[in-house]
């Protein structure tokens, strides 16, 4: 049986998984059930002045039918006294002492005001804080926010703020709304921040109501730009966390966040390096409910790989990224179909045509327009048993719905492949091509040689 | 809008597939592939696009899927209701190969088509009639195929009348097709919106006044038109031949169906028995049971594994509560007190198998029982209407059905086209539809009789 317990930078809790900030912990007795649902640790709402936030705050993008494949909100921090906020702290530490209360705080660009929002959530009794240098909207027009975490040197100034007085381990959340991540993990590592928490939500606008043309969420006629998260995100979200981690002037903890919805997405976080994972969008979505699964999964699959710890792990997909010039050139890959799971969708055939390289085939290797010419042609007719002789009826694939790999021109690109809908009919298989390993980066240092 | 002539059918035919409603249809559509050259679409006689109006619907454009669907198959509505799916386009979907359930296409184009006709969203403008008009045709039939024929021409500018012996337009879709599956309200429907495009239809008063060959002459419609299509149907249905067929309490399946859908006194016996084992059978013992009867049975003289009817109407009818009855010739009608009051049959054993590929059913000498009811429904099939035709105009016959060119429906006259029924001997709503279709469009690129050349050709010159 797996260990789940953790210990991120100083932060003990029993299992990996927290809330991000947002939403679903606004307030003591929220957190005390997700905790009660199996939750390791939350990092609360975010701290600050209070505010006052607009009524329609989130919208979505759906995809095919599936509801929020990815979420926006202009929801601001906390609207709620701080006092309230720091007393349920109080309580539910009382309650929860083994699980982790991280203090996310936003505050005015002003030393003394960091000071003492650090000294009174501490003295609240929280685990951790965490730096929101990362939230696109609203609050970055106040100079907070993405509007810190954009400014390299503003980062790590606040950051030197914090930890003049903070006891506890200090978390900087990252915005991902900058051209290069490294340079803002770089900055809070230098300000001593003991942790990094990426990604925070990306700018956005999710659509447009295409009956009254204002964008959503809709506040009175008027829309504003939002945060994007969920499911949409978490490639965007890998990279930036492997950008991180990969860094040798970084080299802290980072807890990720980025459309984890279930524990395969915790594994892949937790494989390029993060010690934690935080949720919101799933939370927000189906409930606390959804944390059991992502226990009970990747509890199983750590024994399936025999994994004891996370730190078994941790980290060890990070060399597996590497720049593009140290790929292997003669490395060669090509599509085989089976014939036998094939359902005659044609689907990797069209693909090819129109999105690849023209190498998947119909019988007499017709183009695209005239095989459905063809098939308009076709004169056809119900079968009618008094009419017709009988035939027997298959449900079998026709041999000539079963497109054909020709592996010589075949690329290796993986279109076909990932459009197929029927699992392992098309696999991807590795040609010998009998030369040696070369890169980019080797091929044109010999041609300089030359 | 048409109203139903019998409303009361409302209630004792509830539809056999309710309609999707959105939530559910969108998730329907969803689940299709899209699959490239997709197996549904060259399964349809008339090749609706399938994924192109799925995907329609999926992204929120109603009347482009109707269009989609219209643009092929002028009576999507009727044929979203009455195709046998499982044979025709669901029964080509690749999902069966994918251990899932086929996608629904049949409500999917029920959904749209229920969105384009409660929409009142019209087809677009009319297309004007040519200026000279440079074509004109007669449909003799108001059916399926003429429907499918007149709209086509029509949309490309032609100018076509339809010629209709019953007080009703729409043929079997109007008068034939089981209530469950269509409404004569819904083939009415269909009918206004071929009308919208400009057709013209001159439907028969009562006792048939301007029946084709009376008043209304062939040589008329030689003089007046450049071609005739003919979309006849199937005539009256096929006698069993046997004593006591006449007698009151006698009726057979199509006549049957059309008087309960369209008289209010209409009333079914309290023990039926239907005679045949083809889909129209099916379609009147289940009406039988609908109607009222305590017990309705159906003798076909082969076995189950003969019978012609869908497998799935078959099993449908056994849920209705229909008894089968296999290996049994009717060999009498017995009459009691002047009225139907049993059938005696004789037991049959089969033999080799025939043309068709089913084995013939021979009477076991001896093996006659006589079998109590007060309706008795035969259900052989129809008889050729085509003799006149032959006769006076020289158009080739094939074992009865009017012989044509498969892939322009031109029959062994220039002057005439043919299609639905009359030529393929009896077949679904779809076919014929496909069959109008290629006749209009064979039309359209004919040249006139009496030289004239066809239009494209004008231009060209």
């Amino acid at each position: 049986m797996a260990d789940l317990t953790t210990n991120f930078a100083g932060i003990r809790c029993p299992n990996p998984f927290w809330l991000a900030s947002g939403p679903p912990t606004n307030s003591g007795g929220q957190i005390m059930r997700a905790f009660d649902a199996g939750w390791g640790g939350a990092v609360w709402k975010t701290l600050g002045d209070p505010i006052v936030n607009t009524s329609s705050r989130y919208s979505s993008v759906d995809w095919n039918g599936q509801r929020m494949m990815g979420l926006n909100n202009i929801e601001l921090i906390t609207d709620r006294p701080l006092e309230t906020n720091l007393r349920e702290i109080t309580e539910v530490k009382k309650r929860y002492p083994k699980h982790a209360v991280i203090a996310s705080l936003m505050v005015d660009s002003k030393r003394e005001v960091w000071h003492e929002f650090v000294k009174r959530t501490e003295d609240a009794g929280a685990d951790g804080l965490e730096l929101n240098f990362g939230c696109p909207h609203g609050m970055s027009e106040r100079g907070m926010g993405a509007a810190v975490g954009q400014v390299p040197e503003y980062s790590c100034m606040i950051t030197e703020w914090v930890k003049e007085v903070a006891r506890t381990p200090v978390l900087v959340k990252l915005t991902p709304n900058i051209t290069d991540i490294r340079a803002a993990a770089r900055a809070a590592k230098l300000g001593g921040a003991d942790a990094l928490s990426a990604i925070n939500t990306l700018s956005s606008i999710t659509g447009i109501d295409l009956d009254t043309f204002t964008p959503r969420p809709n506040v009175g006629g008027l829309s504003s730009h939002g945060g994007y998260c969920g499911p949409a995100v978490k490639p965007i979200a890998l990279h930036m966390v492997q950008q991180i981690a990969s860094d040798p002037q970084v080299g802290i903890p980072i807890s990720g966040i980025g459309g984890i919805g279930g524990w395969r997405e915790a594994a892949e976080f937790m494989l390029l390096g993060c010690g934690t994972v935080q949720v919101c969008t799933a939370a927000m979505h189906y409930g606390y409910r959804i944390v059991e699964d992502m226990l009970d999964g990747l509890s199983n699959w750590m024994d399936e790989k025999g994994f004891r710890t996370i730190e078994d792990f941790r980290g060890i997909s990070v060399p597996k990224v590497t720049e593009w010039k140290h790929l292997d050139l003669n490395y060669k890959i090509v599509a085989r179909i089976d014939r036998d799971l094939c359902i005659g969708c044609d689907l990797c055939y069209v693909a090819c045509w129109d999105g690849a390289h023209q190498c998947i085939h119909l019988e007499g290797n017709p183009k695209p327009a005239a095989v459905e010419a063809a098939s308009r042609a076709r004169i056809t007719t119900t079968p009618i048993a008094k009419l017709d002789s009988q035939q027997v009826k298959s449900y079998a694939t026709p041999p000539a719905r079963i497109p054909r790999i020709d592996e010589e021109e075949c690329v290796g690109c993986n279109l076909c492949w990932l459009v197929c809908p029927v699992e392992r009919c098309i696999t991807m298989e590795k040609v010998e091509t009998g030369r040696p390993r070369e890169s980019w980066e080797q091929r044109t240092a010999a041609r300089g040689a030359v | 809008m048409s109203t139903l002539p019998v409303p009361r059918n409302l209630e004792r035919f509830p539809e056999l597939h309710p309609p999707l409603d959105a939530a559910s249809a969108l998730a329907e559509a969803n689940r299709c592939l899209f699959c490239f050259d997709a197996p549904c679409t060259a399964a349809c006689p008339t090749h609706i696009d399938v994924p192109r109006f799925i995907k329609k619907i999926a992204s929120a454009n109603m009347r482009g899927s109707a269009l989609t669907i219209l643009d092929a198959n002028i009576l999507g509505l009727s044929c979203a209701r009455v195709c046998p799916v499982d044979v025709l386009c669901e029964g080509a979907c690749v999902m069966r190969r994918y251990n899932k359930k086929p996608i629904e296409i049949g409500r999917l184009q029920r959904h749209a088509m229920d969105w384009f006709y409660e929409a009142g969203s019209p087809l677009g403008q009319p297309v004007p009639l040519q200026s000279p008009i440079t074509l004109r045709v007669a449909c003799i039939g108001g059916g399926p195929a003429s429907l499918s024929c007149a709209a086509e021409l029509r949309r490309h500018g032609a100018s076509v009348t339809i010629f209709d012996n019953r007080p009703l337009p729409g043929g079997l879709n109007t008068y034939g097709v089981a209530e469950y599956k269509l409404r004569p309200s819904d083939s009415l429907r269909e009918v206004d919106l071929v009308r919208s495009l400009g057709v013209e239809f001159r439907q028969a008063e009562i006792g048939g006044a301007r029946e084709i060959g009376g008043a209304v002459s062939l040589d008329h419609l030689e003089n007046e038109f450049d071609f005739v299509f003919v979309g006849v149907g199937l005539g009256a249905m096929e006698k069993l031949g046997i004593p006591g067929e006449d007698s009151p309490g006698v009726i057979d399946a199509l006549r049957f169906i059309q008087r309960y859908k369209t008289e209010h006194e209409f009333a079914v016996g309290r023990c039926v028995v239907v005679i045949g084992g083809g889909n129209t059978a099916i379609d009147a013992a289940n009406a039988a049971r609908r109607l009222g009867a305590e017990e309705v049975h159906l003798f076909y003289r082969r076995g189950e594994r003969e019978m012609p009817a869908f497998s799935f109407e078959y099993e449908h009818s056994k849920v209705e509560g229909v008894h089968f009855h296999w290996l049994a010739q009717p060999l009498e009608i017995v009459q009691r007190e002047g009225r139907a009051a049993a059938v005696k049959f004789a037991l049959t054993e089969l033999g080799p198998p025939d043309d068709s590929g089913r084995r013939r059913s021979q009477p076991i000498p001896g093996s006659s029982y006589e079998f109590a009811c007060d309706m008795v429904i035969p259900a052989l099939g129809q008889t050729r209407l085509t003799d006149l035709l032959h006769g006076t105009r020289g158009i080739d016959l094939n074992g009865g059905s009017i012989a044509v060119d498969r892939p322009t429906g031109r029959t062994s006259n220039p002057r005439y086209f043919a299609g639905g029924d009359c030529v393929n001997g009896g077949r679904e709503v779809v076919d014929a539809v496909a069959d109008g279709k290629r006749a209009a469009r064979a039309m359209l690129n004919s040249d006139r009789p009496g030289g004239r050349p066809h239009p494209q050709e004008v231009s060209r010159g």
